[in-house]
């Protein structure tokens, strides 16, 4: 009696010691799942905080003179005198309209740095294609320079205002108060390829390589993955060769993507001397390392479907093959298309296997098309992101948060499929 | 033609031979008195006939355009006179390079030798007559595959049957791919690494202590040979690894507890997406994550405390490695945990332990098999990353171990080797297959053992 009472007294005893061990615990769990959360929130923040500014331009807007005797232009259908002529001086003088106090040679320079490198060559083309507008006054919108634009988007940061003498950054202010340097959604982004300045670099070119190589994975791995899953579920004898093809989808799956990218190199681009660079080799790399996930799921789906509707479809007389063709496939495709968006999602992402092709080139053209050279969005925000420039840095923001949209799309996608689709037996 | 072109012209004329087979069936079904007198139906015979002529073409085209790039390089090599033979891959290559740009008009005929306009010559005519053949081959075949099949549409043949043997072949040949790219993948690195051993014994490669692969153009120059020892580079992917998995694995493992063991189905039904976001974020963002935001903090962090610490720490890469891969553990974990059978949950709860005895004293000992399983497999993803370890944690081989310096990894140095224009011959770019075979090999151990482990792990239970 003695003994079990005292044993009992040890119980509640201990009982606040070992209830304040398990709050501990539970508080652990929490703050692991509120460190992955955290992290998840602070990789998104960080992400937006650097990147908004990306989608913003800054543009100058001028009343430009174009005048003949400045630029030493009589003829500008002429391509000799198109080439030797001065197209910086009309700009300069436009902008000395708005800021008279510079007149020397040496601050007109000064000046004339605040518009992009590509403002000249603009003025060139405008006036290559309407020879009549020689000697008028046009007004023209200009990119400002990288240096201009970073200072413009980070007026309250002065670790941003560096690259600016301090005369330029007073003229900037003002040439902002008088509304010719302005700010506006950037749609040049979205509208050309990549280029050595921030201010002129998009990634439509990366959108559509990325989008070509994609179109190559899915056309091989989409069919390839579901014949394959019905064939194993639904045909393969129980015998070594299954076997051995089973470890081998499973061990695929977890091989390093880089391995894919050396594949690809070998044999794509070494055995067969297909070209480098190009979104069909990128499409086939990525379909080999997606197959083993599109088989996965392929298989979770068939296995899904009950065996009631395959005995039912033969007991009327229908072979094995149009039982899967006509019943088995059509039920499970809700489930395959799920386990393929995801796949495609996780392909969109990839970038190591496609350094290893070639796809990081500097390609400033859109592709037009599966053999011309490309990149692709991830790593075109590698280049980016390898880039010292603060333009690049943005753009390369910029392009994760475009690319991360498309993949939440594709993803959110797959789970309204899943939801709308997917049958419970 | 061209192979793009081609193809949808064999679809085309597949679709042309299934139309004109199954008029065919059902002419030959309308005297014996309808389709229910063949031996199956019009769409079998049709079916058959589209396969008949897209398959074998398909075969030859594949075939020509894989192999129609080396011939026909051998051939023009072979036009050259032979005084001006390449003697190496390289120079080959070089040749090649010329030649095909005189014929594409991008240089100059001026500007090279007389005999890279002839080879240019040859190649033009070389790829024209590729190109004829190549699409006349290929259209015999199809159009003689679907006549073949025409002639066979009569009610005495079963279509049906050599349809499906036929469908169940292709779907064979589709599983059998996996075994395929695995071969390919051993047969890409065995190949070039036994190249490289070759050059470099492989004791140097797998003992040595320093990893310089920069080869130098002279012979004579200083430290022209190269060094190719692997250790600074595994231990810098070692290092990278265990700062991940010391990240991944309390976090991972702790997460999975509480959700499926405390959290309510709310919240579970919340974090656990939210989780899984975490593995599905593209490397490259992590890696710009690393680069940019951690590790400048990580340096700040360090400077302010009186260390000094590099601006590419492999610190900075493996905090970032660990946050990826905590959803591998942790839902890998959250599977074993919740195959663990509830009557031992009960019956610990009913002795009266508290949940969280019941979970470190019952339910973590059954499933911790599982849970090691999952954790090999987060050690091989983590030592086969790149993009992170590419962007955050640098190129210097340094031998250490402190997670402050900059080290590298075997997945930068083969991405670094490989990026660009490389010469396919030279001891550098050879060692970043050997590097690919090891880590193939590793990582392939790794996922061999632990899904043994899980999977012998799922039948004790099951």
């Amino acid at each position: 009696m003695t003994d079990q009472r005292s044993q009992a007294e040890i119980v509640r005893n201990s009982l606040k010691r070992r209830y304040r061990k398990e709050r501990r615990f539970r508080m652990y769990g929490m703050l692991a799942i509120f460190i992955a959360l955290a992290s998840l929130a602070i990789l998104f923040a960080d992400i937006i905080t650097k990147g908004h500014t990306g989608f913003v331009k800054t543009t100058i807007t001028l009343d430009v003179t174009l005048d003949s005797d400045m630029m030493y232009l009589d003829d500008p259908s002429d391509e000799d005198q198109l080439s030797m002529a001065d197209f910086v001086a009309p700009l300069i003088a436009a902008l000395q309209e708005h800021i008279p106090e510079a007149d020397s040679a040496a601050e007109k320079r000064e000046l004339g740095r605040l518009i992009g490198s590509y403002g000249a060559s603009e003025v060139r083309n405008l006036l290559k294609d309407n020879p009549d507008l020689l000697n008028t006054t046009q007004t023209i919108e200009f990119l400002a320079h990288d240096r201009v634009s970073t200072y413009v988007k980070h007026a309250d940061n002065p670790r941003y205002s560096v690259k600016l003498s301090e005369q330029q950054q007073r003229w900037v202010d003002e040439l902002q108060e008088k509304g010719v340097i302005d700010t506006s959604f950037n749609d040049v982004l979205f509208s050309r390829g990549d280029s050595r300045e921030p201010a002129n670099a998009g990634i439509l070119g990366a959108i559509v390589g990325s989008l070509l190589t994609m179109v190559v994975t899915l056309v091989i791995a989409f069919p390839v993955g579901i014949a394959a899953a019905v064939y194993l579920e639904e045909f393969a004898p129980q015998n070594k060769i299954t076997d051995f093809i089973e470890v081998n989808i499973n061990n695929l799956a977890a091989v390093p993507s880089i391995i894919f990218g050396l594949l690809g190199l070998a044999v794509f681009i070494g055995l067969f001397g297909m070209p480098r660079s190009v979104p069909v080799v990128g499409g086939m790399v990525l379909a080999l390392m997606t197959l083993p996930t599109i088989i996965i799921s392929g298989r979770a789906a068939i296995k899904s479907v009950p065996p009631s509707i395959r005995e039912a479809a033969e007991g009327v007389g229908a072979s094995k093959m149009q039982v899967v063709l006509h019943h088995v496939i059509p039920l499970a495709m809700p489930g395959m298309l799920t386990g393929s968006i995801i796949g495609m999602a996780q392909a969109l992402g990839e970038t190591a296997p496609l350094l290893l092709i070639g796809m990081v080139a500097f390609i400033v053209d859109v592709p037009g098309g599966f053999f011309d050279s490309a990149t692709v969005l991830p790593v075109q925000i590698y280049l980016w992101a390898s880039s010292s420039e603060q333009g690049f840095i943005e753009l390369a923001s910029a392009g994760i948060m475009v690319l991360l949209t498309f993949m939440i799309t594709m993803n959110a996608l797959a789970i309204w499929l899943r939801k709308r689709l997917e049958r419970r037996w | 033609m061209q192979t793009a072109n081609l193809l949808p012209l064999v679809l085309v004329l597949a679709v042309v031979a299934y139309g004109l087979a199954y008029m065919r069936s059902r002419a030959v079904a309308a005297p014996l008195g309808g389709i229910r007198n063949l031996k199956a139906l019009p769409f079998y015979y049709a079916a058959r006939a589209a396969l008949w002529c897209a398959i074998p073409a398909l075969i030859v085209l594949a075939a020509w355009a894989g192999f129609e790039g080396k011939v026909i390089q051998g051939i023009v090599i072979a036009s050259l006179p032979q005084d001006v033979w390449p003697e190496s891959a390289g120079e080959a290559s070089l040749i090649l390079s010329q030649i095909s740009n005189v014929a594409a008009g991008k240089l100059n005929p001026e500007f090279v030798p007389e005999h890279i306009v002839g080879a240019a010559s040859v190649l033009e005519t070389m790829d024209d007559q590729s190109e004829n053949f190549k699409a006349a081959l290929v259209l015999l075949v199809a159009v003689s595959g679907a006549a073949f099949a025409w002639t066979r549409v009569s009610p005495h043949i079963n279509a049906r049957i050599n349809v499906e043997t036929t469908l169940r072949r292709i779907f064979f040949v589709c599983a059998a791919l996996a075994v395929l790219t695995t071969a390919g993948i051993v047969f890409s690195v065995i190949l070039e690494t036994i190249r490289f051993f070759g050059r470099v014994p492989i004791s140097d490669f797998l003992f040595s202590t320093s990893w310089s692969p920069q080869t130098a153009l002279r012979a004579d120059q200083v430290g022209s040979e190269g060094a190719f020892g692997v250790i600074p580079l595994f231990t810098g992917t070692l290092l990278i690894s265990a700062i991940a998995l010391l990240v991944a694995v309390p976090v991972g493992l702790l997460s999975a507890i509480y959700l499926s063991e405390y959290a309510s189905r709310r919240v579970r039904s919340s974090a656990k997406p939210l989780l899984e976001m975490l593995a599905g974020i593209p490397t490259v963002v992590y890696g710009f994550f690393a680069a940019l935001t951690v590790a400048p903090f990580i340096r700040e962090l360090a400077e302010t405390v009186g260390l000094e610490a590099s601006s590419q720490s492999a610190l900075a890469a493996g905090l970032v490695m660990g946050i990826m891969i905590v959803p591998f553990v942790s839902s890998l974990s959250d599977d074993v945990i919740n195959a663990v059978p509830q009557s031992m949950r009960d019956g610990s709860l009913a002795l009266g332990a508290t949940q969280s005895e019941t979970m470190k004293k019952v339910i973590f000992p059954a499933a911790l098999p599982g849970i090691i399983g999952g954790i090999l497999l987060a050690a091989s993803r983590a030592i086969g990353e790149t993009m992170i370890v590419v962007m955050a944690a640098g190129l210097a081989a340094n031998l250490t171990a402190n997670p402050l310096e900059s080290v590298t990894t075997v997945t930068v140095q083969i991405a670094t080797l490989l990026v660009g224009d490389q010469e396919f011959d030279s001891a550098k770019t050879l060692s970043a297959f050997a590097l690919g075979m090891l880590l193939f090999i590793v990582t392939l151990l790794l996922n061999v053992v632990a899904l043994k482990i899980v999977r012998k792990y799922r039948e004790q239970y099951d």
